[in-house]
């Protein structure tokens, strides 16, 4: 464990005061396998012990932040990134050590910041600046300062769910930054609207950072947390595998996820180096979200460190869960000098554009390489290339939603 | 504007069922209770009408079920009014512990999003229920002085009484509420077990006409003598009041330690539960 070690490595050594202070947290979820929901099945069984599965989510972590500063949390699905940032939150309550803060709190997680569908936005704004600390009129007269940001001034009497996806984060995030908090807590921030509404967000984060005010950012997008961040942790099974300076956080990142779900130590050498992943939206901008059944363009840059002659690449989408959804893949289709292959050195870009039929929610794309043309001769197996959340307000039964022509009517006898 | 003051480190401790200032904790539920209020009846073409129609409607069914049917009205003094009273006192607690049910699973979106004290959420249930029940007794005293009946002193204790009954809902609102996000039968079992209450609590009768045997048992629930001092206080200063209905002091000790009992077991129960609710919803 390196973290000692990186602590002393950032990129503007501070000596402002502490605002997180965050000592040797465990948290453990106690995951029934076989839920008992109704008193019944308590009262027909009641010595059939609960079968338990533990879920170490956070083993041991301890970090501070210092005021101003920007801090980035990194690691893989699962590995425990939005448990720490709800036990930051008080959503969950740490098993066992130590948190601090100094400073009023504004969480934004899952994409929200805790709204009532029923109610307006009017409802719901003044809700929520309650919720985060600000007295009942002060929490009124911010709507106006609010529904500007998220520029919906024409929807404040609307019912929430009478909004779109776009509209709610939008909202939300509007929420969250006009409380005007000393420290933020966020999750997933690039999911939040347009590319233009995005830009207003970084640039009131750097107005923010100038104000002296705290920001741990969870993401799983290393762009943000390179060119964002002060400093950066990454986490993995629950466990802190590095804290300290961001470029170095990402790079272990990278390498766990060549090194599939094992220790995450360096391999001797591998034979294919992953250099960037990243979704687009149909503009072509980067990004970490797609809106459900808009098309999304998948783009992965390789570099070969020995010879890959026949290269084939395959790719799966897995959901939460971890079930494959769905799988693609090819060898390549434009060649240099007509050989099939990549030599030391060279990069290779593989571009798709995905027709997304996914239903929302959260997933995850893994991609195996192999070597001539066969299935079998892997060069990179199952590596986990990037998270991404499918948006959108329709969630269907079942894993993709399918184009269908229905037509239903009564038959005349 | 907070600023950059030089703020301490304070512990964070996890969510829990208070804490975090009493000057939120009365905003957030005079807010949250407000809205749902408004919301209820927001839309409606009646509006708050309704909220008063209903124990209205429901008082007109049984008023002629118990005076013409029954028939045992005509032994009751006032009986019309104390029977629309009775009525609007069990409507706020069936009311009010009946949607605490589900009111946690219902503000799920805040509960996992946000920390604030857990007991603002059923507390905001009863206290919507507390609005709609101050509108029905307007009506209510309307309807007594109508029919009659003199205001006297002890209509001053009205408010002791209201207290009393304010807290009992708020225990047993806690108490279902905060089971059952793990136990979903809380919801059937105290629909039916609400039903069972409001005639085994004397809201259609009063105590003295109910034959011994069965009095005993009716005395073991503690919204008895509450209803007894209700109708002795507000209604008719004849009737026996709740310590001469249940037999002299000794008959309320039951009741009164059920009372105690099931507050203490509220707070208990939710105390223990409130850090959980996010993670089991």
């Amino acid at each position: 464990m390196s973290s000692a070690a990186g602590a002393t490595s950032t990129r503007r050594p501070a000596p402002r005061p502490v605002a997180i202070d965050v000592r040797d947290v465990h948290k453990t979820f106690h995951i029934p396998t076989h839920r008992v929901d109704t008193l019944k099945e308590r009262v027909a069984h009641p010595f059939a012990r609960q079968d338990f599965r533990e879920l170490r989510a956070l083993r041991g972590v301890s970090f501070d932040v210092r005021r101003g500063e920007f801090f980035g949390i990194v690691g893989r699905n699962g590995s425990g990134k939005s448990t720490l940032l709800k036990v930051l939150a008080s959503i969950y309550r740490a098993d066992r050590g130590s948190i601090r803060m100094a400073g009023r709190l504004a969480p934004f997680i899952e994409l929200g910041v805790g709204f009532n569908n029923e109610l307006t936005a009017r409802e719901n704004v003044a809700l929520n600046g309650v919720m985060m600390g600000l007295g009942r009129r002060e929490a009124a007269r911010r709507l106006d300062r609010v529904l500007d940001f998220a520029e919906l001034g024409e929807f404040v009497d609307l019912k929430l769910k009478n909004y779109s996806s776009g509209m709610l984060v939008r909202l939300a995030f509007a929420v969250m930054v006009e409380a005007d908090a000393d420290i933020m807590l966020i999750d997933e921030v690039l999911a939040v609207g347009d590319a233009s509404f995005a830009q207003k967000c970084m640039d009131v984060f750097e107005r923010r950072r100038r104000a002296g005010k705290t920001l741990v950012l969870v993401t799983h997008d290393m762009a943000t947390v390179q060119s964002f961040c002060d400093r950066a942790m990454l986490l993995h099974d629950g466990e802190q595998r590095y804290t300290g300076n961001p470029e170095e956080a990402v790079m272990r990142y990278f390498r766990l996820n060549f090194r599939g779900a094992d220790d995450g130590r360096l391999p001797a050498e591998p034979d294919v180096k992953l250099v960037d992943a990243w979704l687009e939206d149909e503009a072509g901008r980067r990004v970490d979200n797609v809106e459900q059944g808009k098309p999304i363009g998948f783009n992965l840059i390789v570099e070969a460190h020995t010879e890959v002659p026949g290269p084939s690449f395959g790719f799966q989408v897995l959901n939460v869960d971890g079930v494959p959804v769905f799988g693609f893949g090819g060898a390549l289709t434009e060649r240099l000098d007509q050989r099939d292959r990549i030599v030391p050195g060279q990069r290779a870009r593989v571009a798709a554009t995905i027709d997304n039929r996914l239903v929302p929610g959260r997933y995850s794309l893994t991609c195996s390489i192999s070597r001539n043309r066969s299935q079998r001769d892997l060069v990179l197996r199952d590596v986990a290339l990037l998270d991404f959340v499918v948006t959108g307000t329709e969630p269907n039964p079942g894993m993709v939603s399918v184009r269908t022509d229905l037509v239903a009517r009564v038959e005349r006898k | 504007m907070s600023g950059v003051v030089d703020a301490e480190l304070r512990p964070v401790r996890g969510p829990s069922a208070l804490g975090g200032g009493w000057g939120r904790f009365v905003d957030l539920v005079y807010l949250i209770s407000v809205t749902e209020f408004k919301r209820t009846y927001f839309g409606t073409a009646l509006g708050y009408l309704w909220s008063v129609a209903r124990p209205l409607i429901l008082f007109g069914v049984l008023l002629a079920v118990f005076t013409q049917i029954f028939r045992i009205g005509s032994q009751v003094p006032n009986y019309p009014v104390l029977l629309l009273f009775n009525i609007v006192l069990y409507g706020f607690f069936s009311e009010a512990t009946v949607s605490a049910v589900q009111s946690i699973v219902n503000q799920e979106g805040i509960v996992r999003k946000t920390q604030f004290p857990r007991l603002v959420i059923p507390l905001a249930v009863v206290v919507t229920s507390l609005i709609n029940l101050g509108f029905n007794l307007v009506v209510v005293f309307i309807f007594i002085l109508a029919f009659g009946v003199d205001p006297t002193w002890t209509w001053l204790l009205f408010p002791v009484l209201l207290a009393l009954l304010f807290v009992i809902t708020t225990a047993v609102s806690m108490i279902v509420a905060s089971l059952f996000p793990r136990f979903r039968d809380v919801g059937i079992v105290w629909q039916v077990l609400s039903t069972v209450l409001f005639y085994a609590t004397p809201v259609l009768y009063p105590l003295e006409i109910v034959p011994e045997t069965f009095k005993d048992f009716l005395l073991l629930n503690p919204l008895t003598p509450l209803f007894e001092a209700g109708r002795a206080w507000i209604i008719d200063p004849s009737a026996p009041g709740p310590i001469s209905a249940a037999g002299g002091f000794e008959g309320l000790l039951a009741p009164i330690a059920l009372y105690v009992l099931i507050c203490a077991f509220a707070v208990w129960i939710f105390n223990r539960e409130a850090p959980m609710i996010a993670e089991e919803l």
